[in-house]
């Protein structure tokens, strides 16, 4: 094959990662990270290759009557269960990968190079760039899966870089607290994911993307109607799938992780919690879309749930002081939005457009909240805190960071002409034309997206004039800029990416138009929000206080995220562990544990009353000889009588 | 029926032997303990000659008397100060070889007084055993003869004295 | 009166019993030896004893006493020799505090 090349994405990442990891600490710091960034721009340029060939070549037979092909670049067989059950490893090249192809490594280059100033002098700087190449690997070797347990596998591996790389700082207990969270949540997820891939591959017998989504009325089909618990076999497994990624993507009720994983290093939280791994989830749902869009019930729920998460997440994000915590928690919103957008999206509805629109909002977020975080980083980096209270009028300090961020927030908030607008536009259009009710509701949340955020900018760049003291807060070094400086550039043109050519559902064309009407009204609720977040937050005054205290109990509802991590500490602490862990504990602990320490109590003991028979004197030994000798004879003797 | 003096040596060869063996073992004093196991061996020489085996009694005498003991009183000499005495033995150290001691002699004495009618053997009369006849055995390769014993143990003691000799020599 | 086999060994068996006592309970290494060398000539007395009442033409027995009193002698000459040894390099010869070589 012509695009076999595309393996070096995988080879020199995960070469990197052993490399950096096991002679890293050899290395000065500046070599190794040089080194790391290096290796990620090659890879860079070798998936942007790729992907442009993909989209923009013709000779390799991409496209066949207009429609985009799947070519499996690799597929090397490693499990063979039955004839048709194999386990593969390949490179599958089709729309979405290769658009899942720039988007990492975009990110990620942006991200090694931002490391270089923003971790400069950090103690394991060798180890943050291993596992940064760890975690590069783990999401292409994802998003290039040709079959759903390979995708399992690396996901696996994403969310172990995930567990690394959050808990980098792993002397502060928070940040290991943390780590362990988002580990045990998205595990917790992925036990869902295993059993719907069990089901799914039971049914189908196979593993294959292609093969189940080329045909997905036989793969339904293939469950021969078979049902549990009222609902059909396959809706079941599909939705069990969802829930891993719901778990990945921190969908409502399993979000809780993501704030918490704001704990490690910012440029972290920009490629991992803000940019891929966490749009996984969504990424997964579109792989199996064709199949997710013939199960009616399941596509609801995933509506439903986008729908809440979105409205939720911002809702919280209204209210937060921490800045990475508001980032979050809008992340958490906007890949809500993805998701709603899937499943919203039916085939028969503008030719699909709600899939279209969610990898473009995904390829669009990916760039304006990987600006906005790696702005916040240098922040955070000159002001060294996370906290709102101590900032305020930095525009005068940061000048390059203030004008990236106000770019990052008119993206997020959907103004035109940057790539939030055209992306969200899109999602408003899906979810309209699938009903009027999520379309209002989506609408809401995005005004509420461009309120939180620019409440969000102005906190930080204007309100009031701190007194920094002694410590003045400066322009952060090339290193950081560059990368903010971009992103924006992306940030703004991206909207003109031509999206609809080259991602959709069938994989043909589509001709997307900008729908007026509904641009229009979220053009104008995005705005009015603006001035809302203007007139409250551009300079200190009481009135955003004021109105705190007008409605306390939802403020401090919102503010303590609606009581979500308190519910899951009252469920697990005082459910789970109460009721059912700990009498399994003390069984285990007295009846299990208990019949071996006895067994071996009793040897010990043993052991203990004849230990003196092996002490080594030979006095000793010659009287038990003796006496076993007198022994025997007067048994012998009294036999003979 | 024995002559008077044959008995009244084996009453005091017999006396000697069980008072000198108890001694041997309860004396605290190394030294005397040497000199009563001396007596045992004299006694035990006598039992020797009484019974007729003239050469075993001088060997006996010879070798264990002269020899051993020898080595025995000097490395007393050498390892311990004169007037040392062992300290008491522990009543539980001497519970347990008065126990061994006793099962053993117990065991033993049953399974002799069971045998009692071969026990009660006499003495023959007859015993043939001069020196020529001896030598003629030892360096005899014959039925009875002992030549292949006889050298074997002069290797043994050969290997003896070497060994004695690299284990004591000083580094 | 006769002087029975019986008689002979009586007095051997009490030389056994008391070396099997004194090697139980002595401590000084050569007053053990000693305690085996009262076994032994036991032993010799033994093999006399039942050579001359119960085969008086022949002569086992009396060879058998003869190399043991032999091998007898070599080996206390040895481990006197050890004896010495021991005591040259701990200053001891009480065997419970020979215990530098134990375990």
């Amino acid at each position: 094959m012509e695009f076999s090349y595309t393996v070096a994405v995988l080879i020199i990442p995960i070469v990197m990662f052993l490399f950096l990891g096991i002679v890293g600490v050899k290395l000065s710091k500046k070599t190794a990270g040089v080194l790391g960034t290096c290796a990620m721009g090659v890879t860079t340029l070798i998936a942007y290759a790729a992907a442009l060939t993909y989209f923009f070549g013709t000779e390799q037979g991409q496209i066949v009557d207009g429609v985009r092909q799947q070519l499996e670049v690799m597929n090397i067989t490693w499990l063979e269960f039955t004839e048709n059950l194999v386990i593969k490893l390949g490179i599958l090249l089709d729309p979405i990968s290769a658009m899942m192809l720039i988007v990492i490594t975009t990110v990620s280059l942006m991200v090694h190079i931002y490391s270089l100033g923003y971790m400069d002098g950090e103690k394991g700087f060798q180890r943050y760039y291993a596992f940064l190449s760890l975690f590069t690997f783990s999401m292409l070797g994802l998003v290039v899966a040709t079959n759903i347990f390979q995708m399992y596998i690396f996901w696996e591996l994403v969310g172990v870089s995930s567990y690394l790389l959050i808990g980098f700082y792993y002397t502060l207990p928070a940040a290991v607290s943390a780590s362990k969270k988002a580990f045990i949540v998205t595990r917790f997820a992925d036990l869902g994911f295993l059993l719907g891939i069990l089901i799914l591959s039971f049914y189908t017998d196979t593993f294959d993307f292609v093969t189940l989504t080329s045909n997905p009325g036989a793969a339904i089909a293939s469950a021969g109607g078979a049902t549990f618990m009222g609902c059909s076999v396959m809706a079941w497994a599909l939705t069990l799938i969802f829930m891993g990624g719901a778990g990945k993507s921190a969908m409502f009720p399993l979000h809780i992780w993501l704030p918490d994983a704001m704990e490690g290093p910012t440029p972290v939280s920009a490629l991992i919690h803000a940019a891929t791994m966490v749009v996984a989830g969504v990424y997964l749902v579109a792989r199996l879309f064709p199949v997710y869009c013939l199960e009616e019930g399941t596509m609801t729920i995933i509506t439903v749930i986008g729908c809440v998460t979105a409205l939720y997440a911002a809702a919280v994000a209204c209210v937060q002081s921490d800045i990475k915590r508001v980032l979050a928690f809008s992340t958490i919103s906007q890949i809500a939005f993805m998701i709603t957008s899937l499943g919203v999206a039916r085939p028969e509805l503008h030719e699909g457009v709600g899939y279209m629109a969610s990898m473009f909002h995904l390829f669009t977020h990916a760039m304006f909240k990987a600006l906005l975080f790696l702005c916040a980083g240098a922040i955070i980096h000159a002001v060294h805190s996370n906290e709102m209270s101590k900032m305020g009028g930095l525009r005068k300090y940061m000048p390059i960071c203030n004008i990236a961020f106000l770019i990052g927030c008119l993206a997020i908030s959907g103004i035109w002409p940057f790539a939030g607008f055209f992306s969200k536009d899109e999602i408003l259009v899906a979810a309209y034309a699938n009903s009027p009710v999520w379309g209002i509701w989506l609408s809401v949340v995005a005004g509420m997206t461009a309120f939180y955020m620019f409440r969000l900018y102005y906190k930080i760049f204007w309100w009031n004039n701190p007194d920094y003291g002694h410590h003045t807060p400066h322009e952060a070094p090339m290193t950081m800029t560059f990368p903010l400086i971009f992103l924006s550039l992306v940030s703004i043109v991206a909207g003109f990416i031509p999206f609809g050519d080259l991602v959709t559902w069938n994989r043909e064309g589509l001709t997307t138009h900008i729908n007026w009407g509904v641009a229009g009204t979220s053009t104008v609720i995005a705005v009015g929000a603006i001035i809302l977040a203007t007139l409250l937050y551009r300079k200190e005054n009481a009135v955003p206080e004021k109105m705190a205290d007008s409605c306390r109990g939802l403020w401090t509802a919102a503010y303590k995220r609606f009581y979500m991590d308190e519910l899951y500490q009252f469920i697990t602490h005082k459910i789970i562990f109460a009721c059912i862990s700990r009498p399994i504990a003390w069984f285990d602990r007295r009846i299990i544990d208990g019949t071996f320490d006895m067994l071996a109590n009793v040897t010990n003991s043993a052991s203990y009353a004849v230990r003196k028979l092996q002490g080594g004197s030979i006095q000793g030994y010659v009287w038990v000889y003796l006496a076993g000798a007198a022994l025997l004879a007067a048994i012998a003797i009294i036999c003979i009588i | 029926m024995e002559s008077v003096g044959n008995i009244v040596m084996y009453f005091i060869i017999a006396i000697a032997i069980i008072v000198f063996s108890v001694l041997t073992v309860t004396s605290r004093k190394i030294l005397r303990s040497a000199t009563y196991l001396l007596f045992v061996l004299f006694a035990t020489a006598g039992i020797y000659f009484q019974i007729g085996y003239e050469f075993l009694g001088a060997v006996q005498i010879a070798v264990y008397a002269g020899g051993i003991m020898v080595l025995f009183v000097f490395s007393i000499l050498l390892t311990s100060r004169p007037g040392n005495s062992a300290e008491r033995l522990t009543a539980h150290k001497k519970w347990l070889g008065l126990t061994a001691a006793i099962a053993g002699v117990g065991v033993c004495g049953y399974s002799l007084l069971s045998y009692g009618e071969l026990m009660a053997r006499n003495m023959s009369v007859n015993l043939n055993v001069d020196i020529q006849r001896i030598g003629e055995a030892l360096l005899s390769t014959d039925k009875w003869g002992y030549l292949l014993p006889f050298e074997a143990i002069s290797i043994l003691l050969l290997a003896c004295i070497i060994g004695g000799v690299v284990i004591a020599r000083k580094r | 009166m006769e002087i029975t086999m019986m008689m002979y060994l009586i007095p051997s068996l009490i030389m056994f019993g008391c070396g099997v006592y004194g090697f139980i309970t002595r401590k000084n290494m050569i007053a053990i030896l000693i305690s085996l060398e009262l076994m032994l000539n036991s032993v010799d007395i033994n093999f006399t004893v039942f050579n001359r009442f119960l085969f008086p033409g022949q002569m086992e027995g009396m060879f058998f006493t003869l190399f043991a009193i032999g091998i007898a002698a070599a080996e206390t000459a040895l481990a006197i020799a050890i004896v010495i040894n021991v005591f040259r390099a701990v200053n001891k010869v009480d065997i419970r505090e020979l215990t530098k070589m134990k375990f």
